[in-house]
């Protein structure tokens, strides 16, 4: 079970912009939907921790990680989530062998042998071990994918957090991996909140949907097992936000 | 040819200075400006664009003036020097000490610029993912921000090394201009020439060109790296 309410302002060159956001669900996969620069990142790094609302509260499984009248702020460090960035920011200095292993490996030592067989392991289900030795400026977009799942993955995140994960990647190609992200997902039995503007997305992996708009929630659909195609059609296109959320600044 | 090799000879002892004065200095900077840059990178406080004028200062200022700055700082009676000489019964007047603070203080915001614009160049997401996948915010600066970082910090670096080689002014009225004990090359090519001894003075300028080459050309080289290059997929 995840609870999200968050409050950030965020002022730059002038404009401003405000998310207030509030959410709860119980479900494996929850997507967050919505027009660009409507929150939905500013939520995913506030749950994440790489930015801190200005109030709030956010828990994970009756875990606080975010309480501000507590004054309850987990580092990112010790939230032990998975984070996939819409460009994967892998780090462009590693191999992709030490990009898998670099949560395992401690500062100042050499990766032990035993966690460099296990980034081996998980390189092979990922199919990338034979690109243990390439930079992620060589491979290819959908290999630097599988690259970034399997670094965040091998922490065994409590959640995986997934910024538009195919929007760096061409029709076909995402069509594929989409079907291989459900299928690690599976596998790994790990829940995920996911960004996406794209609706094949929704139909693919949501549990519950959460719309976005202009820094607000406008709803909430806490199952969408028993929508079809055409109920979602009228859930996800612009018309259909109802009104109580026109607060467009 | 005799002339020549005693030339070279004496040539010899501004150089092995120099090049102490210019390391140590050098290494300081490096610390200092790196530090300074990593800070600037990651915190917004007070008076930052106070201090990082100050920093910047010693490249815009004439060196007689960062060379008097020096004296009230440092000398016997200035706020550092009086409490050095209190403490330890040493002053860094006219010392090669005395040499490697100007050239510290000179060459420092080379290598702090050239820090502070390759760390804010990493690009954020990198740091962000680093946090996520369990590093401290030291281990992200070591293993993720200053690696990336490093071919600009390095170039800056070099750049200050080769300004402290060449530093004159601040140096000339901090240290002074005594053989072998705080005459470097620059300061030795200037006694040379106005003594008219002109067969050292084009050794020892000979020589001064010949290093700075070797700097900037390897330089050069170290600069390259291999993950950069990029194949289009």
């Amino acid at each position: 079970m995840m609870h999200v309410d968050v409050k950030k302002s965020l002022k730059s060159r002038g404009r401003s912009f405000t998310l207030d956001v509030s959410f709860a669900s119980g479900e494996d996969a929850v997507v967050l939907f919505g027009p660009s620069g409507s929150g939905k990142t500013v939520t995913l790094q506030a749950i994440a921790g790489l930015i801190t609302p200005d109030s709030g509260r956010i828990t994970l499984k009756g875990r606080v990680l975010f309480d501000s009248e507590q004054g309850i702020d987990v580092p990112p460090r010790h939230r032990n989530l998975g984070y996939l960035f819409q460009d994967y920011a892998l780090f462009p200095h590693m191999t992709v062998f030490q990009n898998v292993g670099y949560a395992l490996k401690k500062p100042w030592r050499r990766l032990s042998k035993e966690d460099g067989r296990r980034a081996m392991e998980f390189m092979e289900v990922f199919e990338i071990a034979h690109l243990a030795k390439s930079y992620p400026g060589m491979i290819s977009g959908g290999q630097r994918q599988r690259v970034a799942l399997a670094r965040a993955l091998i922490r065994k995140p409590d959640l995986l957090l997934l910024d538009e994960p195919f929007s760096a990647l061409d029709t076909l190609l995402r069509e594929r991996l989409r079907r291989e992200l459900r299928e690690i997902l599976a596998r790994f039995n790990i829940p995920a909140v996911m960004i996406t503007h794209d609706p094949e997305d929704i139909k693919a992996f949501a549990g519950a949907l959460i719309v976005y708009e202009a820094g607000r929630v406008c709803d909430i659909h806490p199952s969408l097992k028993e929508f079809g195609d055409r109920d979602l059609r009228s859930i996800i296109f612009p018309d259909s936000c109802p009104t109580t959320c026109a607060t467009r600044g | 040819m005799q002339a020549m090799t005693d030339a070279i000879a004496t040539a010899l002892i501004p150089l092995a200075l120099t090049l102490k004065v210019a390391s140590i200095a050098t290494l300081l900077t490096f610390g200092i400006g790196v530090g300074l840059a990593a800070v600037f990178a990651r915190r917004k406080f007070f008076g930052r664009d106070w201090l990082d004028a100050v920093a910047t200062l010693p490249l815009v200022m004439p060196p007689t003036v960062l060379g008097y700055y020096l004296i009230v700082v440092m000398g016997r009676n200035g706020w550092i020097g009086h409490w050095i000489y209190d403490a330890f019964g040493v002053t860094l007047m006219f010392t090669w000490q005395g040499a490697v603070a100007a050239s510290s203080v000179v060459s420092l915001p080379l290598v702090f610029k050239s820090a502070r614009s390759a760390l804010e160049g990493v690009d954020h997401n990198l740091e962000k993912a680093a946090r996520t996948l369990g590093s401290s915010e030291a281990e992200v600066f070591f293993r993720v921000s200053l690696p990336l970082a490093w071919r600009g910090i390095l170039a800056g670096t070099m750049l200050a090394f080769a300004r402290a080689m060449g530093e004159f002014g601040a140096t000339l009225m901090v240290a002074g201009n005594i053989p072998g004990k705080t005459q470097t090359l620059s300061l030795a090519v200037y006694s040379a020439t106005q003594a008219g001894n002109d067969g050292l003075a084009a050794a020892l300028v000979a020589i001064t060109s010949l290093i700075c080459m070797i700097v900037l050309v390897s330089s050069g080289k170290i600069l390259k790296t291999d993950y950069l290059q990029e194949v289009d997929r």
